[in-house]
């Protein structure tokens, strides 16, 4: 079993949600990143997304990109991504990188795939990937025993959903809002529709995010879907109070976690 | 994506549908003005090498360029889907108005996203698009051009699909855009061939063209891809140089990777991220570059080069004086392209060159290059 399933495995004997953190490497600072990442995996958090900071992220909002915005700025780079994936595997959690595609294609496709595996990375969120692209990805990734996570949308038809679930090893992310990411008020009712759909082509794990911020919203999420992602609510909390925050911030997703 | 699989859909079914042709083709003849007109450049001539240079007049559209070719397509397409609002981005500019005014001739609400760099850079056409109704954003993240508009743009998209269709201005961005704004555009080159042979019973040796996106180019280009013994020349924007790193030559100075959904000659460092492009033309200010470009480029069909800031200007000064026509500074690079081919080709060489646009929205730039006090 690769280390994402076993994470989820673990969740499920609990009877509750894994929960899924991002952050952008680089964020607040290198080493600060790290000491973010270790003070939210302290607090609960299961499985880590390490964003690759990129200069054109369309997929996210403004909380995301200002703080990819800090972490270029403090010249973070292809090299600082796979050093924290690193320092984060050592903490005994699965560490999943979050890119958009051109940087690892400019990366070397089999090159990243090889150089993130050896520093323990556990798998690999492609939001701009699509599967009929994916080609070199899914042969690099098989070689290697990275896991790929691709992801789907409310707008997804079953076609697509089909397609995704095809290529996707690792979990199916299933997002929240049309949009981008940023914290909302609430998580869409349907949502809920959209994890039923995907379990009918696929028996892997489906985790929600986009938009998760608070236990309430962890919990309406964690009585359909395996696992809840939340990533700018944390970005907040660390530009408001750094690591403690973090800490605090995953110490009270974790207790809405809870199958009723 | 579901939002582009209905936009293609749309398209497709539009594209065939002898109602939707009928109602573009009566725009196009009695809003925008065309066919529009081919110019034979003579005083300007004098300066090609003996080549005579002939100017394909997007200027004369209304609103002043070739964009309004694409945003009539688009906007009708949108109003076929029930979209009740269109949102752009837009460089120098022109792309927005001509939103703006598709926007106002089809009663659709108008948000165009533009870099608070460019903001600055083309007041006059912020003030344009105000007047026409429309919505302006400055986008203040990243570099404050055009890539980061289009950035916040797509981002309005997934969030608002429902309600809006993104009228993408150049033949960038995910499919079926390239190709759809390729066929909207395509009309500038099918007339053009067809009045190379009735007025001058031939083809043009070469055809030159600005590649900002790559949109005027495709569209001149495009009836010309066969007629293999047609040079095809599209010019980028070299800013201070290439060699000094600050340029817009994606195809000339770019490696391939893949930014806004498009696989293409991209600006970007080692590590993929997208390096700021420079150049004095805000529209052809883009560090990327359609993909249909790449191919042409890669197949050897079509060559690109690249202009500099200085060259493109003194092209600009002299279309002036020689001609009484004030083009955009994105055309002036397609007018430097074209002394340069002429000194090439020689003595009775003909080159068509697209003169994608007009320059008032440039006057202000070009007055403080020139030292014109305003
Ligand atoms: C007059 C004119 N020409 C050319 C361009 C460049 O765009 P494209 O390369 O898509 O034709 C622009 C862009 O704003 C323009 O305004």
């Amino acid at each position: 079993m690769s280390k994402i399933h076993e994470a989820f495995a673990k969740a499920k004997t609990e009877n509750r949600a894994a929960l899924i953190a991002y952050l952008p490497a680089g964020y607040p600072s290198e080493a600060g990143a790290v000491e973010c990442i270790a003070a939210m995996v302290e607090g609960g958090v299961d499985i880590v997304e390490i964003g690759f900071p990129y200069s054109d992220p369309v997929m996210d909002g403004p909380t995301i990109q200002a703080a990819v915005d800090i972490s270029l700025k403090n010249g973070t780079k292809s090299a600082t991504v796979i050093e924290t994936v690193r320092q984060v595997a050592a903490f005994g959690v699965p560490a999943l990188v979050m890119s958009y595609w051109n940087p690892i294609e400019r990366y070397g496709v089999t090159k990243f795939a090889a150089d993130f595996h050896a520093a323990g990375g556990a798998g690999v969120i492609t939001p701009d990937l699509t599967p009929e692209e994916a080609g070199e990805w899914v042969t690099a990734t098989s070689n290697e025993d990275v896991d790929r996570v691709f992801l789907v949308a409310l707008s997804s038809s079953d076609e697509r959903i089909s397609k995704v679930s095809g290529v996707t090893t690792g979990f199916v992310y299933a997002g929240a809002v049309m949009g981008v990411t940023g914290a909302r008020t609430s998580v869409s009712d349907a949502v809920q529709g959209l994890v039923e759909k995907v379990r009918r082509h696929s028996d892997l794990p489906v985790a929600v995010g986009l938009g998760v911020s608070t236990p309430e919203q962890a919990n309406e999420i964690a009585q359909y879907a395996d696992g809840v992602i939340v990533g700018s609510a944390f970005v907040s909390a660390i530009e408001r109070g750094g690591a403690a925050a973090a800490k605090e911030l995953a110490v009270s997703l974790t207790k809405g976690l809870g199958k009723s | 994506m579901a939002a582009l699989d209905e936009v293609d859909e749309a398209f497709r079914k539009a594209m065939v549908d002898p109602s939707f042709l009928a109602q573009l083709k009566d725009l196009q003849v009695n809003y925008t003005g065309r066919p529009s007109p081919i110019t034979v450049a003579e005083r300007f001539s004098e300066h090609a090498g003996g080549a005579t240079i002939l100017l394909k007049r997007e200027d004369l559209n209304h609103t002043g360029s070739h964009k309004i070719n694409n945003v009539l397509g688009q906007g009708l397409l949108a109003q076929r889907m029930g979209k009740k609002r269109v949102i752009a981005e837009t460089g120098a500019g022109q792309h927005g108005v001509a939103t703006a005014t598709v926007a106002a001739l089809l009663g659709l609400e108008c948000v165009v996203y533009m870099g608070e760099e460019d903001t600055k850079r083309q007041a006059l056409n912020v003030a344009r698009m105000k007047l026409l109704g429309a919505e302006v954003i400055p986008v203040t993240i990243g570099s404050r051009t055009l890539k980061d508009a289009i950035n916040e743009a797509m981002r309005d998209w997934v969030a608002n699909v429902d309600t809006t269709h993104y009228l993408l201005g150049t033949v960038a961005g995910p499919a079926p855009f390239p190709e759809m704004v390729r066929d909207f555009h395509r009309i500038i080159g099918d007339e053009a061939r067809e009045q190379m042979l009735t007025r001058f019973g031939k083809l043009p040796d070469a055809v030159a063209a600005c590649v900002g996106g790559g949109s005027n180019a495709i569209g001149i280009f495009t009836a010309f891809i066969p007629d293999a013994g047609v040079r095809l020349v599209g010019l980028e924007a070299g800013g201070d140089g290439i060699e000094t790193g600050r340029h817009a030559s994606t195809i000339v100075g770019g490696a391939v990777g893949v930014l806004h959904g498009a696989r293409s000659y991209i600006m970007q460092d080692e590590d993929g991220q997208t390096i700021e492009s420079h150049s004095i033309s805000a529209g052809l200010d883009y560090p990327s570059v359609g993909p249909e470009h790449a191919y042409l480029a890669d197949l050897g069909r079509a060559e690109y080069r690249s202009v500099t800031d200085v060259e493109a200007m003194d092209a600009f000064k002299l279309l002036c004086e020689t001609e009484g026509i004030i083009p955009a500074i994105e055309t002036a690079h397609a007018l430097a392209g074209a002394l340069t081919l002429g000194k090439e080709l020689g003595e009775g060489a003909l080159i068509l060159v697209n003169l994608s646009g007009r320059g008032d929205k440039d006057v202000e730039t070009a007055a403080k290059w020139f030292g014109i006090s305003l």
